[in-house]
């Protein structure tokens, strides 16, 4: 294929990139915006098969990928998709380390100048150490949301004065290699290797409850380090698959810090969620609450107009989705209009748990966005909520919270507030939640998944 | 008669009308779907997968080429991975139509 060819198909591979993303904006176009990337993808990957040699090679390595893709695709439990969100930016991250390793090896292969021009040197000094922060990085949010490290942030004095040092010597080796008149190997890996340990350093401080933000942060890195590539290999393709990721990560990081009201630059700095302790008792007095039973609850749901159900990771961790899927189909039987209220931030991760609640079967039209729904809430019923904390918390109106300025789901609005708890202890921010002792509120204690089951059986009796 | 344009400035020029559209495709997502958005452009950066096969295409095969098969193993992991996981996602938000067949 002539140069101008495989320009003109690498052209129609990222006009199908874009496609993809764009599908997206509706559940109806997605599979097909999905289907779109893929087709992409093929173009892609036929057109370069035909200017590299070692067919037998680079088809036997794209197998393996696949076999390996295919099988951790297949098996997923969807709880799960944070971490292997995380692992796979770390793939994208490490991948990139390892092309600009063999450009700067064998610049010839990549169609650059044998001796690398400064311009090379440095796009290929941006996506090494990109690539590098977003491999290390995504490594320990993989572990950290795996429970196979501590999600506690992991902090010591001096530790942004010490990324900062390590950020200045990382890009003063980085000169060293641009400013050298030959491949300077020495300066080069030494480079690589302060990245990796930076990406180390930056996400160990950030604690569990700002994952949300991290992991988007890491999709947005892993976009930034193939467009970095892009730029060193002079592919444009791979420039517009790189800044479409790389804004999308950017834009999710944004969304979250926002559900959050956490300034971004806090979130990066790390070290919230540090100090456990339980602001309950502050104020000296003991606060009364009502508490009542599944049947009492099934009752009030029963008899209700509208409920609207407001579900948490407490839900997904419970493993209730399919008991809460029964309890809304019962629900409706007896006439009960009944929907889902969605908090940005009620996974672990953009979006996790409109993925969990589809999973068991509940259709998505009943699942609503925080925006959407909340004006409805002072003419529901009953509001149902479940193992959520944190994000129904009217301590967010109030100056001088913690939380406050936070978007809250605004279920103290309905006429009665049903929460399901395992016991009255504090959610991520540590407060206590002025809702569970309001005089409308009861609190049903228990196993999620359990109560909920029971609450369908009192409904049906 | 101006010089010929550098070609990193035409591939900036590339970029930044990149970001622009990536930025008013992104808003548009539903935020129903932002786990799949996110599987999704994970499969999409592993674009770099172009990269690593042009690492193992040289026929002299040397250690730099070795380092882009492997290149090529994580990168195709990441193709088929976030593609086939974003379909499963996908399909589990299709609409119901045994409404009330319980």
């Amino acid at each position: 294929m002539s140069a101008d060819l495989i320009a003109l198909a690498y052209l129609v591979a990222a006009v199908f990139f874009i496609l993809a993303l764009k599908g997206l904006s509706s559940p109806l176009s997605a599979r097909r915006g999905n289907l779109f990337g893929m087709v992409g993808m093929t173009i892609a990957v036929g057109t370069t098969l035909t200017i590299t040699q070692n067919w037998t090679l680079i088809l036997g390595c794209i197998a393996i990928g696949a076999i390996i893709g295919s099988i951790v695709a297949q098996r997923v439990q969807m709880t799960a998709m944070p971490e292997l969100v995380a692992f796979m930016h770390s793939l994208v991250g490490l991948a990139a380390v390892f092309i600009a390793i063999a450009a700067v090896n064998n610049p010839v292969s990549f169609g650059l100048p044998e001796m690398l021009p400064a311009g090379s040197k440095l796009e290929l000094f941006l996506g090494t150490f990109i690539g590098a922060m977003t491999w290390s990085g995504s490594v320990i949010a993989f572990l950290k949301l795996s429970g196979r490290m501590s999600g506690a942030p992991v902090i010591f004095t001096g530790q942004h004065m010490i990324n900062l040092t390590l950020a200045l010597v990382m890009i003063g080796f980085g000169l060293w290699f641009f400013f050298s008149e030959t491949t300077n190997w020495p300066a080069f890996i030494t480079m690589t290797a302060i990245a990796f340990i930076l990406g180390f350093l930056i996400i160990i401080p950030i604690g569990g409850a700002d994952m949300p933000v991290v992991i988007s942060m890491l999709n947005s890195y892993s976009g930034w380090a193939a467009a970095g590539i892009g730029f060193s290999l002079g592919n444009p393709m791979l420039i517009i698959a790189g800044s479409l990721v790389g804004s999308s990560g950017a834009i999710l990081s944004y969304i979250m810090c926002k559900a959050m009201n956490r300034p971004f630059l806090s979130v990066i700095l790390g070290g919230f969620g540090s100090e456990g302790g339980s602001q309950g008792a502050a104020d000296g007095t003991q606060k009364t609450y009502r508490s009542g039973s599944a049947e009492d609850a099934a009752f009030l749901m029963s008899n209700a107009d509208s409920v609207i159900i407001v579900p948490g990771y407490g839900l997904a961790v419970a493993r209730a989705q399919h008991a809460v899927n029964e309890l809304a189909e019962v629900l409706h039987e007896k006439g009960v209009n009944v929907r889902f209220a969605i908090h940005p931030v009620a996974g672990r991760m953009p979006g996790h748990m409109n993925v969990l609640l589809a999973e068991a079967e509940i259709p998505y039209e009943q699942v609503l966005e925080m925006e959407e729904i909340n004006s409805d809430f002072p003419n529901t019923d009953v509001v149902l909520v479940l193992g959520a904390n944190d994000v129904v918390n009217p301590a967010a109106n109030v100056p001088g919270s913690p939380i406050y300025g936070m978007p809250i789901l605004e279920a103290h609005k309905a006429r009665t507030v049903i929460v399901v708890k395992r016991s009255m202890a504090a959610g991520y921010a540590g407060l206590d939640n002025d809702l569970f002792y309001m005089d409308k509120t009861m609190m049903v204690f228990g196993d999620a998944k359990k109560v909920v089951e029971d609450m369908v059986k009192a409904v049906n009796a | 008669m101006i010089g010929e344009i550098d070609p990193t400035i035409i591939h900036l020029t590339v970029f930044v009308l990149a970001v622009f559209v990536g930025y008013h495709v992104v808003w548009n997502v539903t935020p129903a779907l932002h786990t799949p958005l996110m599987s999704v452009t994970n499969a999409i950066s592993s674009i770099i997968l172009v990269g690593a096969m042009l690492a193992a295409g040289p026929a002299e095969t040397d250690w730099g080429v070795w380092l882009g098969a492997a290149a090529v193993v994580l990168a195709s992991i990441n193709v088929f991975g976030g593609f086939l996981v974003t379909q499963r996602m996908l399909e589990m938000f299709r609409k119901k139509d045994k409404k009330g067949s319980a």
